[in-house]
């Protein structure tokens, strides 16, 4: 929301670490840095619609999220890792949504849960984003309608194996990209096609 | 036929339009000019005492001569009877008195009206949307003319959102008092004092020589 992160987000330890190329030492720290935020990532619930039900079944015992390191809900956005946007995101909440994930201390990853997080859905409407994507930048997308929590745990799984392929050599992993001139995070275009009808919603016009 | 028509019929003579019955409900048409009048009296009356609103809404339909309809949804909460109300209005001009002075719950519901289908209510003491956001600038999404997906292009709708305040959501009135209980910070302090209700960055288009 207008804030200049600049240079500010990387601190000097990453600039000397980004500097390397990957050696024994690096392979190591990274093996240790990685094992560390895959066992403990705190997940900021960002729950608008019935995927937030099926995210609070995935919290719950049954499935129990906490096997995983997720042992505690991160109400607050500065003491989370991964953002997990669980139903659709209206127009209204986007900046809201912006804010949060600029709020949220880095190392930080996004999961979108579900079809209308991750493209819109059955909302092909005036009111909805067609996909979060377009607001933040998104590291696992979960389909369904809703996903069961199987699913959900399956992309959070995914996001540990991600993570542990990142490595500190590589600086731009951790860099904060706010949004440019336009207003936007991705070039306009982009964002429109993004947002492009398909499946069924190709069948209406953009005036029906 | 609820005996209500019958009395305003009595009451107000020429003000009344048709009436008839739908579903076992009954509905009454009103001249629009007066008709925070009619429901004052429908409210206050003795043996009327429609002292709930329910709902008040609007019906567009797709024939374009047809006007559109501010819908009004009593209920007598001590004798148990519904009453449908419609008023009529010219869709070049969407005007008609506001009911806040009767029922301060219609607050809300003349705000939707108005933000979904362009209703102006004379008198609201308040009238901004309210569930889009306040510098939505696409229209009333509930008209027939108004296109599914939005006048905008995606990106625009996008990045028009994203310039939207989050705060701004909130009226001049719940911002004076937390103000006056020392709870507002600092920036929404300035912001209460120029009265701004979110700015929307206008686009810059020097990327790529467009």
């Amino acid at each position: 929301m207008g804030v200049s992160l600049g240079h500010a987000a990387q601190g000097p330890g990453t600039q000397v670490l980004s500097s390397l190329s990957p050696n024994w030492m690096t392979t190591k720290l990274d093996f240790l840095v990685n094992w560390a935020r895959t066992s403990s990532l705190w997940p900021m619930p960002f729950g608008t619609a019935c995927c937030a039900i099926e995210f609070m079944a995935t919290a719950a015992s049954r499935f129990d999220m906490a096997r995983f390191g997720m042992e505690r809900m991160a109400f607050s956005p500065r003491q989370s890792d991964v953002l997990i946007c669980a139903g659709r995101l209206p127009f209204k909440l986007a900046p809201v949504i912006r804010r949060i994930y600029d709020q949220m201390t880095q190392p930080k990853w996004v999961i979108s849960m579900g079809a209308c997080a991750s493209t819109g859905g059955i909302f092909d409407n005036y009111a909805m984003v067609q996909g979060i994507d377009t607001v933040v930048p998104v590291d696992v997308y979960v389909p369904g309608c809703p996903p069961r929590p199987e699913g959900l745990l399956y992309g959070i799984l995914l996001l540990h194996k991600k993570i542990r392929g990142e490595t500190v050599v590589d600086g731009s992993l951790r860099q904060e990209r706010p949004l440019d001139q336009t207003g936007l995070r991705l070039p306009p275009d982009v964002v429109d096609e993004l947002s492009e009808p398909f499946g069924n919603s190709i069948h209406q016009t953009r005036s029906a | 036929m609820n005996p209500s028509v019958d009395a305003l019929r009595r009451e107000f003579g020429p003000l009344i339009g048709r009436a008839l019955v739908s579903c076992g409900d009954t509905i009454v048409y009103l001249d629009a000019g007066r008709v925070a009048e009619v429901l004052r009296w429908l409210k206050e009356t003795p043996g009327q005492q429609y002292n709930y609103l329910v709902d008040v809404t609007a019906v567009e339909y797709r024939d374009p001569e047809r006007p559109l309809e501010v819908v009004y949804e009593l209920f007598s909460l001590e004798r148990r009877a519904p009453l449908r109300v419609k008023a009529e209005l010219a869709k070049d001009r969407l005007e008609i008195d506001s009911v806040v002075p009767i029922w301060a719950g219609a607050n809300w519901l003349e705000r939707e009206v108005y933000d979904m289908f362009g209703v102006s209510f004379r008198g609201h003491p308040d009238l901004r949307r309210i569930l889009m956001w306040e510098t939505y600038a696409e229209g009333h999404p509930l008209r027939k003319d108004f296109p599914l997906r939005g006048r905008f292009s995606r990106a625009e709708q996008v990045r028009q959102a994203l310039g939207a305040n989050p705060e701004a959501h909130y009226s001049m009135d719940e911002l004076s008092i937390a103000d006056a209980y020392h709870e507002l910070p600092e920036d929404m302090r300035e912001r209460l004092a120029r009265g701004e209700r979110g700015v929307i960055p206008e686009p810059q288009r020097e990327r790529g020589g467009e």
